[in-house]
């Protein structure tokens, strides 16, 4: 167990050092650079001297006349030994605070998020496997090809419309707005859990119906198996045989998915966002690129896409937790 | 596979059977010089003998047939794709076409009845109220106005796919200056349906093109790691693993916005596509890393090998030929993610801009509450998306079960 851990993290290494390359490329991308952009916007502002030295205080402490990978060491050497990001120069404050406000949202979002998937898919995919070409088998299966093929901000789109329309009160947000500046309380925290629930169904829509497949295809496999004939046979009753056998092996494939459901859930929650101009990452994201606010946008790529891997990276090592045939191979 | 199976045949049923056979399974035992898969297993006794000669792809076909769903996604693909070709005559107006008369001039529907002493198609005219207040105009339909409406009447010129100038519409009203808006009108007074339709070329081309480019690399490094194993395949597959574990609308956000606003919109277009697909090739890498591992152990890879056949001729005459329908299907399947991912761009506002049109630039229109409160039909762009995206996705499953043998 401890080895395969190792190798595990190990292997997280590169991935990381990845991120932080593409992230690095992504601040870089956009023609013209950050500094200029910075210099003529501070020009306009004020009186110049004070800021020329402002300025190449900013050139020397990020390498900006030196070779790309002094800068690309500059950058991350300053995320990963003082947590600083850079500077956002459309809100001129350190990038860190408007950023981890914002990534604890989205990842409480997609957490629950992928409980809900979880907690729907589970019982749906169990029901339509054993339950073969039943009414709730097409209906589970229509459900789910139809939540894969509605986008999440169209989903959000619907949502809204059918609220403004039929409720006559927008949904939006994540707070009403006497919590949106309010301390963690009770009440805040019951007043998120009412918001809560759009931006997880019209996020959990899509995963939940790759979900259902796997389990149902998952169970089909393992419950005509004879295993299964032999406890049946021995008297046991459906339902405790079920849940005694093969539903515990058929849960397994279920865990290891969430490697590619939390990518899909990070990244729907990133445009559900900003349609339902959710407080977490997607709206200023888009906002920062637009803008080309680069040092803002590269790190919230970074680190979703960071903290997705190390999400990917937990649930690998319940998985060989759980499952004896992964750690031993 | 059987090991009698020799070069000439497999070229031979890939060639045939590119242009899947549309015809009825013979009733008739036909002669057919091409082997069976697997035929030494069946019981041939009680097997029709019809099966035991058909083709690989004729297999695929009376399989794929029986999948009811399939089919209909089938037809439906079939249908957008005849609308994306035939664009410039389904749609009645020029997409950009805007009448400052009509903003979000509600649908209108087609009737059948007496016009203008004939006996023929029309729509209802508007009539048209301000509110005093908000100045906002509302339109109700005027019953007592009827406009005639012809099938392939004379409307604006243009040049079907560039080239041949035309300048009859499928359906358009006898007189152009009558408002025709079957779907409704956008904020500018343009026709939702001509716009519609407009936008289905854009949208159902960058999933082909973005495809096409996934498939090259998906194929050249998905068999590249398949075929040469250990160290090659590990490094590709870190590099599937890493793409797969980033959430993937950031990182094309981030790309997107790197696109200089100067940029002529068929230059955008392409950069799109090609972002999209940097991304995207992985599925299709592991299709045909999986299907090359298990294909090059086979006997019928050995033999051509020992033959003495090059590494190339061994790939494109026999290994490839034999996973074909799997790619086809993996294509089929990636198509509609390709297609949600442009929408979801362009409905941003980073990805395809105006003038061009496709279904998520029209969806942008759609941004905010209020107007789709005062337009609902603004939506249809994206039922449009969601049709053609579950209409592929039948497909590509149906064709998936289809080509596999054991299913």
């Amino acid at each position: 167990m401890f080895a395969y851990i190792l190798k595990r993290l190990l292997y997280t290494i590169p991935t990381l050092f990845a991120i932080s390359i593409m992230s690095f490329i992504i601040i870089q991308l956009p023609p013209g650079d950050y500094f200029s952009v910075l210099a003529s916007k501070m020009a306009k502002e004020s009186d110049t001297i004070a800021n020329t030295a402002a300025l190449e205080a900013m050139g020397a402490r990020y390498g900006l006349n030196e070779p790309l990978y002094v800068q690309y060491w500059k950058w991350i050497s300053g995320i990963v030994l003082r947590g600083d990001f850079g500077q956002s120069f459309e809100y001129n404050r350190p990038v860190s605070v408007l950023l981890w406000d914002r990534l604890g949202l989205t990842f409480l979002l997609s957490f629950s998020t992928l409980i809900f998937v979880w907690a729907v898919s589970f019982p749906i995919g169990i029901y339509s496997a054993v339950r073969k070409y039943s009414i709730g088998d097409y209906l589970g299966t229509f459900i789910g090809f139809v939540g894969l093929a509605i986008p999440n901000f169209l989903m959000a789109l619907v949502l809204m419309y059918v609220s403004f329309k039929y409720f006559g009160r927008s949904v939006g947000g994540l707070f009403s707005p006497e919590f949106v500046n309010a301390e963690w309380s009770w009440a805040r925290l019951m007043d998120f859990l009412a918001h809560l629930w759009i931006p997880v169904i019209v996020l959990g829509t899509a995963g939940t119906a790759g979900l259902i497949r796997i389990m149902r295809a998952n169970m089909l496999d393992e419950i005509y198996k004879p295993y299964v004939v032999t406890a049946r046979a021995k008297g046991l009753s459906e339902i405790r045989l079920l849940f005694k056998y093969p539903v515990r092996v058929a849960l397994n494939p279920f865990i290891s998915t969430v490697g590619w459901v939390l990518p899909e859930l990070v990244s729907g929650a990133t445009i559900t966002a900003i349609v339902l101009s959710l407080p977490t990452t997607g709206p200023l994201l888009l906002r920062s690129l637009i803008s080309q606010d680069m040092y803002l946008a590269g790190s919230f790529i970074m680190m979703l896409s960071v903290l997705t891997v190390l999400g990917t990276l937990i649930s690998d090592i319940l998985l060989a937790w759980l499952d004896p045939r992964i750690r031993f191979k | 596979m059987t090991p009698t199976k020799t070069t000439s045949d497999v070229t031979d049923s890939r060639d045939a059977g590119l242009a899947i056979p549309a015809d009825d399974p013979p009733t008739s035992r036909r002669h057919d010089d091409r082997d069976i898969d697997r035929a030494d297993d069946l019981p041939v006794a009680n097997e029709d003998r019809t099966v035991l000669v058909a083709g690989q792809w004729k297999l695929i076909w009376w399989k794929f047939r029986k999948h009811k769903l399939a089919m209909l996604g089938g037809i439906i693909t079939l249908f957008i794709y005849f609308v994306a070709v035939f664009v410039e005559i389904l749609a009645p107006f020029p997409p950009d076409q805007y009448n400052s008369t009509y903003p979000y001039a509600p649908p209108q529907s087609l009737h059948l009845g007496q016009v203008e002493g004939e006996f023929g198609l029309y729509v209802n005219g508007y009539a048209v109220s301000f509110d005093p207040e908000t100045l906002a105009r509302t339109f109700v339909i005027d019953e007592e106005v009827r406009h005639p409406v012809s099938l392939f009447a004379k409307g604006a010129p243009y040049r079907l796919w560039g080239l041949i100038p035309m300048e009859r519409h499928l359906i358009a009203p006898d007189d152009p200056s009558h408002p025709m808006y079957l779907l409704g009108a956008d904020r500018l007074g343009r026709d939702m349906l001509s716009r519609l339709i407009h936008g289905t070329r854009i949208s159902m081309s960058i999933g082909l093109i973005g495809v096409a480019i996934s498939l090259f690399l998906g194929v050249l490094l998905g068999g590249i790691s398949g075929y040469y194993g250990g160290a090659t395949d590990n490094l590709i597959q870190r590099v599937i693993e890493f793409l797969n574990s980033i959430p993937k609308i950031p990182l094309w956000m981030g790309l997107a916005a790197a696109i200089p606003l100067s940029l002529p919109p068929l230059h955008v277009y392409f950069l799109i596509t090609l972002i999209l697909s940097l991304i995207g090739w992985t599925g299709l890498a592991r299709v045909v890393r999986g299907r090359f591992f298990s294909l090059k152990t086979e006997d019928f890879v050995t033999a051509a090998r020992l033959d003495g056949n090059s590494e190339l001729r061994i790939i494109m005459r026999h290994m490839v030929p034999s996973f074909t329908s799997h790619i086809i299907a993996s294509i089929s399947l990636a198509i509609p993610s390709m297609i949600l991912a442009e929408t979801s761009l362009s409905f941003l506002g980073i990805g395809l801009r105006p003038p061009v049109v496709s279904w998520g630039v029209l969806l942008e229109e759609a941004q905010n509450v209020r107007s789709i409160a005062q337009a609902p039909w603004l939506f249809w762009p994206g039922a449009a998306v969601v049709v053609a995206v579950l209409a592929m996705n039948f497909l590509g499953d149906g064709l998936r079960d289809a080509a596999d043998p054991y299913a």
